[in-house]
């Protein structure tokens, strides 16, 4: 009977000491879902929030809405393949030059990390300005230096998308390689020594030893890769003026923006960003069984 | 044992968010004190002083009419201005008495349930008739008026005479004209476009459409049914969009532009003619162009006709959650009759929307004359219905103007589809 009650106690404990977190994370992140939830089975816009007409029960209306509309899955569709062209040559970009801060100088060192803090630390908004500037059809340094006059970067769907596709790598491959890096360092010396010792290629070591190492690191960095490179918003939206030429450059949040806030379909809009939250919660979860099964714990 | 906690979790959050569900209130109607703060919310201005200056004018008069009321001015910038207004119309205590209103946001405001009707009061108004009828019109929804008509701005035909003058040509008077112009400069000077339209400029476009017989939906009385694939519309998307030619405005430099783009282009000197309005003069003497430009009502296909112009300008209209309904009004006639509007138009250059108003300025000003011309050829409107925050916001009119322009669609499919995107926004 005590032991019973005992292990009973022991079981519940874990469960009292995440007591904390959950206070944070049910009002953070639990009721603003709910009401994103709630939101999205409405006929939501300006007109209900200020009263002029009652909110209206559409149930599954906005979602069938949504998929009903051939743009949105057009818009998810390019969305998911810039999302990861931006994602493979962040990681590429991050991790070779992960591997080459360990092979320069000091000095050498100093200055690359110091020149992607710099990128890192730029805001979304600034970078954006600063390159959408360089580009610029008239004015852009860009077309001055190649001798473009007139050239429209943003005139063409693709090379649109590469130019954004830029700078959202170029703020985000820092975080990739700092942290790759910081994972490397701390790969200790004497495995190394030891798969030297019999008589492991750099190649092999580098493949049965260090990346294994680094597995929990490259999870995290592909993980928050991928969610912020779906999200992306304001490289888009400052770049490309809101989505391109005819929409051309649309992606999901820019989307969700422009029919939530911009035209205050606010119903429309939280059914987008459910829609969003199930993706992104699906490749989380596909990635972490994928993880466990190899055996590895986060 | 998840369970166990995780029900009451829920619970609580179920209840706790069953008091925060959508609101349904209904704002109760306009009390009617005659006494305390009036307050009135206007368009802050770039120069700001000349505009203040007259409006205190008109409050001095009004408080010296009325004792025991004040009247407060707030200058509401333009880039905020969006979001006082949601935050007006959502609560009714940081809402202001009377308000100047982009004419194209009204019926979104009164969708809203923001705006008070002042039918009745318009139509005892003393400067009543001097209303005119195509402008009262931007403040109608259904058949009830919802403000006043302030001041009215419109585009027209700016050119360049340094330019015309060496290359021996006239004003354009036909759009046939206008092409042929069009081209003639730019093959003579080639860093120029010939006229500066863009694909993002929805009331450079319109013109073309309604002067072609079409428009963006037909009806009234509140109900609209979406027109832009109409054969007259679609004859008029075709003559905007084949000025995107690389013989006139290579589609490259032009598809992206505003319609603040081509101000600037024109400004700057890289067109040889634009579409601008009357309130773009100053950033036009502001630029390189400066006395080197002429304005022609925009033609229309008919030799010697000119393309309805779209009616912009700004409203001014009372909150329907006022509680001093009648001094709003008063105000609200007040700076919109004939005596305030003339001394705006001394100080800030809008035109008066006012019939008697109008004839008054263009008598002094002879740089109005092709805007006023073009302001009694007779002007259009977009549709007066919530609807337009959507059509608008969601670029539906540059979307299928783009699409034409960079050969990703016909006409008739981009029309097509920007007709269907129209009728779901009116059918909300």
């Amino acid at each position: 009977m005590s032991s019973s009650v005992t292990l009973r106690r022991q079981r519940l404990t874990p469960l009292w000491l995440l007591l904390p977190a959950l206070a944070v994370l049910v009002p953070m992140f639990a009721y603003p879902l709910y009401q994103l939830g709630l939101l999205s089975t409405f006929e939501y816009g300006q007109p209900q929030v200020s009263g002029g007409e009652p909110a209206r029960f559409v149930g599954t209306g906005n979602f069938r809405t949504l998929f009903g509309d051939p743009a949105f899955w057009s818009v998810l569709n390019q969305t998911v393949v810039f999302a990861a062209g931006c994602v493979l040559v962040t990681l590429a970009l991050g991790a070779a030059l992960a591997v080459l801060m360990t092979r320069i100088g000091r000095v050498a060192r100093t200055v690359l990390s110091f020149a992607a803090l710099t990128a890192w630390a730029a805001p979304a908004m600034t970078g954006s300005v600063v390159w959408a500037f360089l580009f610029d059809s008239n004015l852009g340094l860009v077309n001055e230096v190649l001798g473009l006059d007139g050239y429209n970067w943003l005139y063409d769907r693709s090379v649109a998308f590469a130019l954004v596709g830029a700078v959202v790598v170029w703020h985000s491959f820092p975080f990739v390689m700092i942290t790759l890096y910081a994972g490397i360092q701390a790969v200790p010396g004497s495995v190394l020594e030891a798969a030297a010792l019999d008589g492991a290629s750099t190649f092999t070591t580098f493949r049965r030893v260090t990346a294994p190492m680094l597995r929990p690191l490259i999870t995290i960095v592909v993980i928050q890769s991928i969610i912020w490179d779906f999200k992306v918003f304001t490289q888009i939206y400052v770049m490309t003026r809101g989505g391109g030429i005819a929409g051309q450059n649309m992606v999901l949040n820019v989307y969700a923006y422009q029919k939530a806030f911009a035209s205050a379909q606010y119903g429309l809009g939280s059914a987008i960003g459910i829609v969003m939250t199930v993706i992104l919660l699906v490749v989380t979860l596909f990635y972490l069984r994928a993880l466990r099964r190899t055996g590895e714990e986060l | 044992m998840r369970k166990l906690l995780a029900l009451p979790a829920l619970l609580a959050l179920a209840l706790g968010a069953g008091a925060c569900a959508p609101s349904t209130d209904q704002p109760t109607d306009s009390a009617d004190t005659k006494t305390g703060t009036l307050r009135v919310w206007l368009f802050d201005e770039a120069n700001r002083a000349a505009k203040e200056a007259v409006v205190n004018e008109a409050i001095a008069e009004f408080t010296a009419a009325h004792s025991g009321v004040k009247v407060d001015v707030s200058y509401l910038a333009t880039d905020t201005r969006a979001e006082k207004y949601k935050g007006a119309l959502n609560d009714p205590a940081s809402a202001p008495d009377v308000t100047e209103v982009g004419n194209t946001d009204l019926a979104g405001f009164v969708a809203s349930n923001g705006m008070a009707d002042v039918t009745e009061q318009n139509r005892s108004w003393s400067e009543g008739a001097d209303l005119p009828a195509d402008l009262v019109q931007t403040v109608t929804v259904g058949d009830k008026a919802y403000g006043v008509p302030w001041w009215i701005g419109v585009r027209a035909l700016y050119y360049r005479t340094d330019v015309f003058t060496s290359l021996g040509l006239t004003p354009p008077t036909s759009y046939a004209e206008l092409v042929s112009t069009a081209r003639k400069i730019r093959a003579e000077r080639k860093d120029m476009l010939g006229i500066a339209v863009g694909g993002l400029y929805t009331f450079g476009a319109l013109p073309f459409v309604w002067d072609a017989g079409g428009d963006i939906a037909t009806g009234s009385g509140g109900k609209y049914t979406a027109a832009i694939d109409s054969p007259a519309a679609k004859t008029g998307i075709k003559a905007y969009t084949d000025l995107f030619s690389a013989d006139i405005c290579p589609p490259q430099q032009c598809v992206d532009l505003t319609g603040g783009g081509t101000v600037e282009a024109f400004a700057a000197g890289r067109a040889g003619m634009g579409i601008l309005g009357n309130f773009n003069r100053s950033a036009v003497e502001a630029g390189a162009v400066k006395g080197k430009y002429g304005v022609v009502p925009l033609p229309g296909t008919r030799p010697g006709s000119i393309a309805p112009a779209f009616a912009g300008g700004s409203s001014l209209g009372v909150f329907r959650s006022t509680t001093h309904r009648s001094l709003a009004v008063e105000f609200m006639h007040l700076l919109a009759g004939r005596k305030y509007t003339l001394k705006l138009y001394d100080a800030m250059g809008f035109v008066p929307a006012m019939k008697s108003g109008r004839t008054e300025v263009i008598a002094k000003e002879p740089f109005l004359k092709p805007f006023v011309d073009t302001m009694d050829a007779g002007t259009k409107f977009v549709p007066v219905d919530k609807a337009w925050t959507t059509i608008d916001a969601e670029k539906i009119l540059p979307n299928m103007l783009q699409k034409v322009i960079t050969g990703k669609a016909t006409v008739d499919a981009a029309a097509a589809e920007a007709n269907t995107q129209i009728s779901t926004a009116l059918g909300k």
